[in-house]
């Protein structure tokens, strides 16, 4: 294990984390205001990265293709609200689970038929395709330094949209007391709108960006999306600091771990017996962090005030 | 008691309402009975593993209406213990014991210890973050599997062998299998029916509506559902047993998050909390799995939308719509 | 006087800067039925909820049969022998009378979790169940499910629960209140029938029902006791006519 090394998997982690806040950011935003379990939400993270597969192929231009794919993003997630989740706001979670679960099936196979199943990918746009110097002989690809850029630019946007704002005022409301909200004359639909627009446009911006350095191949959200639970169990049900840090936390605990999880295991046990106890060990890891954080804490580190 | 009755004399108890007899239950076992015979008279022969495999999952799908159903909780991590005990007993083929006699008390303490210490966390939260919760410990055990290099790893492990019981080989034969399975499940069915018919399924089923009252009286909640979650994984696990035994081979698909959607699927499809629209809606699932992919390679697109039109539309599953056909408030 | 059977000594609580209990000492002797009143807002409701074990008082030390329960389980206190029933009412609604009644007896017995015997049909939970019953005047609704009772009879299923538990002090918060006006007088009757069986701590507002039932009566404002004693004094007392009776008119 060299310092190097050890930074770049800090970058890595990094940017994993970036990505799980934006997937998990909507989730629990469209959650605590709405108590609405979304598990159809990996599903707009990839088509959003389909999307920018497509449009970005047709306008050979990546800023075009960002802003097009959003915007078929948005409105596949806003046709979805109006035909499906509009009537399940009101079911038990049970129900709202097992329609977004029939729809996960649904979209995954329908884009497998549209995109083909095998594993399609996107050029990083040129002008960002070179590396950064870090310190002597260790360079660092330019994209994923603006991915995270761009991810903490966002999450500086939401924390302003949400501290600062009325619209946020009325969501940090929501989160804690939704009928409060609706007894305030705040129309609770156009509200739900709103947010739900919202979450989606992230997801599908996180899809975007992941489209470049990750294959986009069906399924891809299913994956995020788990990850993105346990974020918001990490970091508590409703909270967008609370998926920040819950973010941060699984994207470093789990490359660290990947990638170092063998070395530190090498220290005690042989080579091939340290490999396979690694393997498994690291690919647990994140779930035992959430196991011990809800021990110590059932209700997660940074919680939305007023939800118990 | 010190409670006495009052001073007047207590009007006379009324008779209790006559109890349903279960001839739904009764009926839909016959006519699983019948499906080996049906087969010689003509019914295309796969049915007789496909009906066996439906049987499998309708063992899983009454042990999580057990936790689901009859105590509210809703969890989505149930193909984690189907992957236990199919996983214990691919490695115990694997590693030249075949014996159920001892294979099976092996299985059964792995599924325990995982439910017990994945319940005891869980359990701490209710609601959507339980849901997420056992969904997040299914995906552990799902990357536990692809990460056991030793036995198959991502491609998962074949059996080349079968289970044998006391020395006798009860899978060899195909409708033998099949009637061990349907023995299974009906032992499953009745275990099941006593558990929430005692004194522990009543605080179980009391708890589901109204914790705070059950705890009020006297009860530790927690601790009831924490049985109540070690028995249904234990439950789900010889399920596992079983389907390892019929496809002789073992994968981390078993364990995929897909697969406990399906399951919860199953328990919805067939009615919630009534134990066999459980089974129901796995052969129901099951057939309907087998017919749509039958007709395209996408039938799950197909299938997804049948689903949400499923939970839009209609109320109290398969067993609800039995029930109002004949008139009759339950099954 | 003999050993009071519950005793709450110097009791606190505060929510933030809100002194919700301020030093409240109450004593509940054996088979009485002690009344606390106040206005709304007095902290009635708090105090019910810290000697139940929902909440915990900040300081002080709650007394139950001579024995210190400040920081028992709520489960823990009702199997000792403290029921309470709520303000709101709860009951199981999909479990008949007789079944919610036997949960409570189910819960004293010596399995109270058995798992494999048939619960409905076992006489041990059954029998003291429809006794409970008849000592409420339950028993022709005995298999109607709870969730279809009137209100009046949902108070009276919750009297048969509380019942069950053998309590040595039932808690009853606001048992009248939204009962309409000829089942109240039943519930009345029903509370005038267990007194001097079991020490009762009523919390209420209707004063006439309080002042027809106590044998004390306490006094709460601003989570004060302002007046402890028989209904007569305590409706002779100059501070409580000014501070609470005043206000009815």
């Amino acid at each position: 294990m060299t310092t190097g090394l050890l930074i770049v998997q800090i970058l890595n982690g990094l940017q994993l984390g970036i990505l799980l806040f934006l997937v998990a950011a909507g989730l629990t935003l469209v959650f605590g205001v709405m108590d609405f379990i979304n598990l159809a939400h990996g599903v707009q993270y990839m088509l959003g990265a389909y999307l920018a597969v497509t449009f970005i192929g047709l306008t050979g231009s990546f800023l075009l293709g960002l802003a097009l794919a959003l915007a078929a993003a948005l409105l596949i997630g806003l046709a979805l609200e109006f035909l499906i989740f509009r009537h399940l706001y009101e079911r038990d979670h049970l129900d709202q689970v097992l329609a977004t679960f029939g729809l996960i099936l649904l979209l995954n196979q329908a884009v497998k038929m549209v995109w083909g199943a095998a594993p399609l990918s996107v050029a990083v746009p040129e002008l960002l395709s070179g590396n950064v110097r870090l310190l002597d002989g260790i360079l660092y690809p330019t994209y994923r330094f603006v991915l995270i850029g761009a991810g903490l630019a966002v999450a500086a946007l939401l924390w302003f949209i949400v501290e600062k704002t009325r619209t946020g005022m009325l969501l940090r409301a929501g989160a804690s007391n939704a009928p409060m909200v609706s007894a305030l004359g705040v129309d609770i639909r156009k509200l739900f709108m709103i947010v739900f627009a919202f979450g989606t446009m992230l997801a599908g911006f996180a899809g975007v960006m992941a489209a470049p350095i990750l294959s986009v191949e069906p399924g891809m959200g299913d994956n995020i999306l788990i990850l993105a639970f346990v974020v918001i169990v990490v970091g508590g049900i409703g909270s967008i600091r609370g998926a920040f840090v819950g973010a941060l936390i699984v994207g470093l605990v789990d490359t660290l771990g990947r990638s170092f999880m063998n070395d530190l295991l090498r220290l005690f046990m042989s080579a091939p017996s340290a490999r396979a106890t690694g393997a498994a060990l690291s690919s647990m890891l994140i779930y035992l962090v959430m196991a011990t954080v809800l021990f110590v804490r059932p209700e997660g580190l940074l919680p939305a005030k007023g939800r118990s | 008691m010190t409670v006495e009755a009052s001073t007047q004399a207590a009007p006379p108890r009324p008779a209790a309402p006559a109890r349903h007899r279960p001839v739904f239950v009764i009926a839909l076992f016959l006519a699983l009975a019948a499906v080996p015979l049906a087969v010689t008279l003509g019914l295309p022969a796969h049915w007789l593993t496909l009906v066996t495999r439906a049987m499998i999952f309708a063992i899983a799908a009454l042990s999580l209406d057990l936790i689901l159903g009859v105590g509210g909780l809703v969890s989505f991590g149930h193909a984690a213990f189907i992957g236990i005990g199919a996983y214990a007993t691919g490695i115990m083929i694997t590693e030249g014991q075949t014996e159920a006699l001892i294979i099976l008390p092996v299985l059964l303490a792995a599924c325990a210890v995982f439910a017990a210490v994945t319940g005891a966390v869980s359990l701490r939260t209710r609601g959507v973050a339980f849901i997420m919760i056992t969904l997040a410990f299914g995906q552990m055990a799902y990357f536990l599997a692809q990460a056991l290099s030793a036995y198959g790893g991502d491609d998962g492990l074949t059996l080349y062998e079968q289970s044998t019981l006391a020395g006798f080989e009860p899978f060899a034969n195909r409708t033998t299998f099949f009637y061990v399975v349907l023995a299974v499940l009906a032992f499953c069915h009745v275990l099941v029916r006593a558990l929430v018919a005692s004194r522990f399924g009543r605080v179980l089923r009391a708890a589901r509506e109204n914790a705070t009252r059950v705890t009020m009286t006297g009860f530790d909640v927690g601790r009831v559902r924490l049985v109540a979650y070690v028995i249904s994984g234990m439950i789900a696990g010889l399920s596992g047993f079983l389907l390892a035994n019929q496809t002789e081979f073992v994968s981390p698909a078993f364990i995929s998050w897909q697969r406990s959607g399906e399951l919860i699927f199953m328990v919805v499809l067939g009615g919630v909390g009534s134990l066999h629209g459980a089974i129901l809606g796995a052969l129901a699932f099951l057939i309907a799995e087998d017919v749509l992919s039958g007709l395209t390679e996408h039938w799950k697109v197909i299938f997804g939308p049948m689903i949400v039109l499923f939970v839009l539309f209609t109320r109290g599953g398969l067993v609800g719509l039995l029930g109002r056909l004949t008139g009759r408030r339950d099954g | 006087m003999a050993e009071p059977v519950l005793a709450l000594i110097g009791i606190n609580k505060a929510f933030g800067a809100l002194k919700v209990t301020d030093c409240v000492s109450l004593a509940v002797q054996p088979g009485e039925l002690h009344a606390l009143i106040g206005p709304n807002g007095a902290g009635k409701t708090t105090l019910v909820h810290q000697i139940s074990g929902v909440l915990r008082p900040d300081a002080g030390q709650i007394m139950f049969k001579g024995r210190d329960i400040t920081e028992l389980a709520s489960e823990k206190r009702a199997q000792a022998g403290l029921a309470r029933t709520f303000q709101i009412t709860s009951t199981i609604p999909s479990l008949s009378v007789l079944e919610n009644v036997a949960l409570g007896v189910q819960a004293r017995a010596a399995h109270p979790l058995a798992l494999l015997r048939n619960a409905a049909e076992d006489a041990a939970l059954n029998e003291p169940a429809w006794a409970a019953i008849a000592a409420v005047g339950l028993t022709e609704r005995a298999h109607v499910l709870a969730g279809r009772l009137s209100h009046g009879e949902k108070r009276a299923l919750e009297i048969a629960m509380a019942l069950t538990l053998e309590p040595s002090v039932i808690l009853l918060d606001e048992p009248l209140a939204g009962v309409g006006r000829e089942e109240g007088e039943r519930l009345i009757a029903l509370l005038n029938s267990l007194k001097g069986r079991y020490a009762m701590l009523l919390v209420e507002h209707d004063m006439e029902a309080v002042f027809a039932l106590a044998d004390t009566v306490s006094v709460l404002v601003y989570g004060r006791v302002i007046a402890s004693g028989d209904p007569a004094s305590v409706r002779a007392d100059p501070a409580v006519r000014e501070a609470y009776l005043g206000e009815e008119g």
